[in-house]
């Protein structure tokens, strides 16, 4: 069925029949047991944040030194206790009856004011627990690796402390019950990579993209506001709870707006075309940063956004079409931009942006593609944070040279390093049996039996996958030795390839989520029974079909990047797709030309009526009345005679006023 | 009746002339009294003509304020000729813009 065809039949339905398929969420208050430690979740982060950066530094000098020397443990200890805790939850959750997986806790009242009241409410359910255990369990990896990674540098306590502000800031988001403290979570996730992205702040690079990132954010971050102001105004409240139940009886107009609104907020955090143009730059962040915000924290946000308003986006085709669109501009954006990029971190970061486009693409395709989204979003959070990580201990071994014209060949200085980014590099370009060729598989097949376009380009976005992820490959850990004479790589230490280890061993083996389709019987409850599409070919063949055309990415990459000599400096004579893709498909002149030069002219030309328009008038006038003093004052000559004489025509003035008065 | 308004507005028009003519402050001085006793002798008239006694009490109230202000006006008059050895009205012309 195409994109048209779709909406218009969608827009056709009654609400009320619409609105039967989407599942209302109705939390158990009162669980009980294990359940009544879900706040702890999110305390056990926070208290790390607090130890670290709030206690830590008014310590007296000697414990101080203690804390600087151990506060990574602590940080570690916290992310590793909540990672247990999200355990045991899940394990409690798989306990109960399929029916009652939705619990909530009510921990107090935020604000109240009015008819309005804001609690600060946890929902803990099947899409939550999933994420529970992404977020806790690779960021604890994170963590560990972190250790390592950040040995010797002077302020790792407070990048712990930051760290674990980072993973509580995710945790709120994914455990609020409404869309306030969903909001707060956001917020706090927004703070955090600002800290962290921003975290060698000496380097003016690091420091600006920083900014970029938290401004660029910050548009999104209205869009997410705006949709709270509209929920308050339309249905009084924002707990899901209420409002995936009068979602149907809202007009459409509004639902289009939140819809909208909603996706403006996802694609900021997201990094979704138009507001994706921070992503690539916050790779100035340390490594580990990088792996935080593209594998468990941040850009999943967006994604999550868009799932859990599920029973907002079901009864807006527009806005489905909007993410649909939005997300294969993306696919292909980022894979267009990992194509290009010398930078492997670079690399690493477009491929994050097209893979997230994919998760948007199917979490835009409706009940048929959330699980979908979330299984990516899950595969994607272990490979990539492996890969994200193995750049991270390729460049310890490297002087910290992100350059991949200056590796090559470290396949045997770094066998650990490269076994385990093979791992994620199989796992992500789709290669059979690892986990990214199960959910990608699925996004694509789905995304074909919606609409065959679109299924196309998604397709192609895996055949580009498959190429700039083979020429990473190639340059990384193949091909000739082109390391200046002073660069001796070697295996990181065990603290940072232990991660690697156990996040390769996920990579391979996450797809094992989908056997016996589990993980779309565990989301249904939250997403929604979908009604079944059939593709336009039989599955097996589409499988086939997507793995020829990423066979065909890889064999372009071994025959354009492995046969070819590589030179370590750039060449400057290519063609024009190659510059454009260095220069990140001119995103930043895009938003200079559309949003920043407009607004600077904007903001000139209103200077200018300020101090010519409004200064004029005020200033004008008051001049004015300065020169017609300076004449009047000399009346006032000091001849009394002279007083008297206009005290005489004035009095006359006055009778011949009253005698006309009178008479007249 | 008539005659007694004449003359007044024949007083209060010759004070008025030596106002605004006359340079002498003690020679201004008896100008103004003229044309407060030109408005008394108005009142006096018009009160007889009506019968009642309300322009009589004014003229009273008016002779009592000018007393005072004689009293005040000559005061001044002769500490400022004291002080200029001059009585002209146009030399005490500091005070102005």
């Amino acid at each position: 069925m195409n994109l048209l065809s779709h909406s218009v039949l969608a827009a056709g339905l009654p609400m009320a029949e619409e609105g039967a398929h989407t599942p209302v969420v109705a939390p158990d208050m009162g669980a009980g047991g294990v359940f009544d430690l879900l706040w702890l979740v999110i305390a056990l982060p926070v208290l790390g944040a607090v130890l670290l950066l709030g206690v830590a530094p008014f310590l007296p000098a000697s414990l101080k030194a203690a804390a600087d020397k151990h506060g990574h443990l602590v940080g570690t200890a916290m992310a590793a206790l909540s990672f247990v805790l999200s355990l045991v939850l899940f394990v409690a959750l798989l306990g109960r009856d399929a029916e009652s997986r939705q619990v909530g806790q009510q921990l107090w009242t935020w604000f109240e004011t009015g008819s309005l009241t804001v609690g600060m409410d946890l929902l803990y359910d099947q899409l939550a627990a999933l994420f529970l255990l992404l977020i806790t369990g690779v960021g604890s990896l994170i963590h560990v690796y972190a250790i390592g990674y950040m040995e010797h540098d002077p302020r790792r306590r407070r990048f712990f402390g930051y760290l674990n502000l980072f993973v509580a800031a995710m945790l709120t988001l994914i455990l609020s019950a409404n869309f306030v403290g969903l909001f707060l979570g956001w917020e706090g996730v927004g703070l955090a990579s600002y800290l962290l992205i921003g975290f060698w702040q000496h380097k003016p690079s690091a420091a600006a993209a920083a900014k970029k990132a938290f401004v660029i954010n910050r548009v999104g971050d209205i869009g997410l506001s705006l949709a709270i102001a509209l929920m308050f105004a339309t249905f009084g409240t924002t707990d899901f709870g209420a409002v995936s139940e009068l979602a149907g009886e809202a007009s459409q107009g509004t639902l289009n707006a939140l819809g909208l609104l909603l996706l403006l907020g996802a694609c900021g955090k997201s990094a979704q075309v138009p507001l994706q143009a921070w992503l690539l730059d916050a790779m100035e962040g340390p490594t580990p940063v990088s792996a935080l915000i593209h594998a468990a924290t941040m850009v999943t946000a967006g994604v999550y956004l868009v799932v859990r308003s599920n029973f907002i986006y079901e009864l807006t085709p527009v806005a489905q079409t909007a993410v649909v669109i939005v997300a294969t501009v993306t696919l292909l954006w980022g894979a267009i931009l990992g194509c290009a990029k010398d930078d492997i971190k670079k690399a690493l970061a477009g491929s994050t942006m097209s893979q997230i486009g994919y998760m948007m693409l199917a979490a835009g395709l409706g009940p048929v593609g959330y699980p979908f989204a979330i299984f990516h979003l899950l595969t994607h959070g272990f490979f990539k944070a492996n890969m994200f990580l193995g750049a991270g201990s390729v460049m310890h071994g490297m002087n910290d040279d992100v350059d991949m014209r200056h590796y090559g060949a470290l396949n045997k200085a770094m066998p650990v390093t490269f076994l385990t980014f093979a791992m994620g590099y199989l796992a992500i370009i789709g290669f059979p049996g690892f986990s990214g060729f199960w959910s990608k598989d699925k996004i694509i097949e789905s995304a074909l039996a919606d609409n065959l376009v679109i299924g196309l380009l998604a397709l192609l976005g895996a055949g580009i996958t498959g190429f700039y992820m083979t020429r990473l490959m190639l340059m990384t850990f193949f091909g000739e030795k082109r390391w200046e004479a002073d660069v001796h790589p070697h295996e990181s230490p065990k603290v940072m390839t232990v991660p690697l280890i156990v996040l390769a061993a996920l990579s391979v083996l996450g797809g094992a989520l989908l056997l016996g389709d589990w993980i779309v019987t565990w989301l249904e409850p939250v997403t929604g029974v979908a009604e079944h599409h059939e593709p336009p070919l039989p599955a097996i063949v589409i499988t086939l079909i997507i793995t020829a055309v990423v066979a065909l990415g890889v064999a372009a990459a071994w025959f354009l990047v492995g046969k070819r000599e590589i030179p370590r400096e750039a060449p400057q004579d290519v063609s024009f797709a190659t510059r454009a893709a260095r220069a990140d498909l001119y995103g930043d002149a895009i938003n200079d030309a559309v949003v920043v030069r407009p607004g600077a002219g904007l903001v000139g030309g209103l200077t200018t009526f300020d101090r010519v328009g409004v200064d004029g008038v005020v200033e004008g006038g008051s001049s004015a009345v300065g020169g017609l003093s300076t004449t009047m004052r000399r009346v006032q000559n000091g001849f009394v005679r002279s007083y008297a004489l206009s005290l005489l025509g004035g009095a006359l003035l006055v009778v011949l006023a009253l005698l006309a008065v009178n008479l007249g | 009746m008539t005659e007694y308004i004449v003359l007044s507005a024949i007083l209060f028009t010759i004070g008025c002339v030596g106002v605004l003519t006359r340079r002498n402050a003690i020679v201004v001085f008896m100008c103004v009294e003229l044309m407060l006793n030109a408005c008394n002798l108005a009142f006096v008239a018009f009160a007889r003509q009506h019968g009642n006694l309300d322009g009589q009490i004014t003229a009273f109230f008016v002779m009592v304020v000018a007393a005072a202000e004689v009293v005040i006006g000559l005061a001044i008059i002769m500490t400022i000729f004291r002080t200029r050895r001059s009585a002209s009205v146009d030399d005490a012309s500091l005070l102005k813009y």
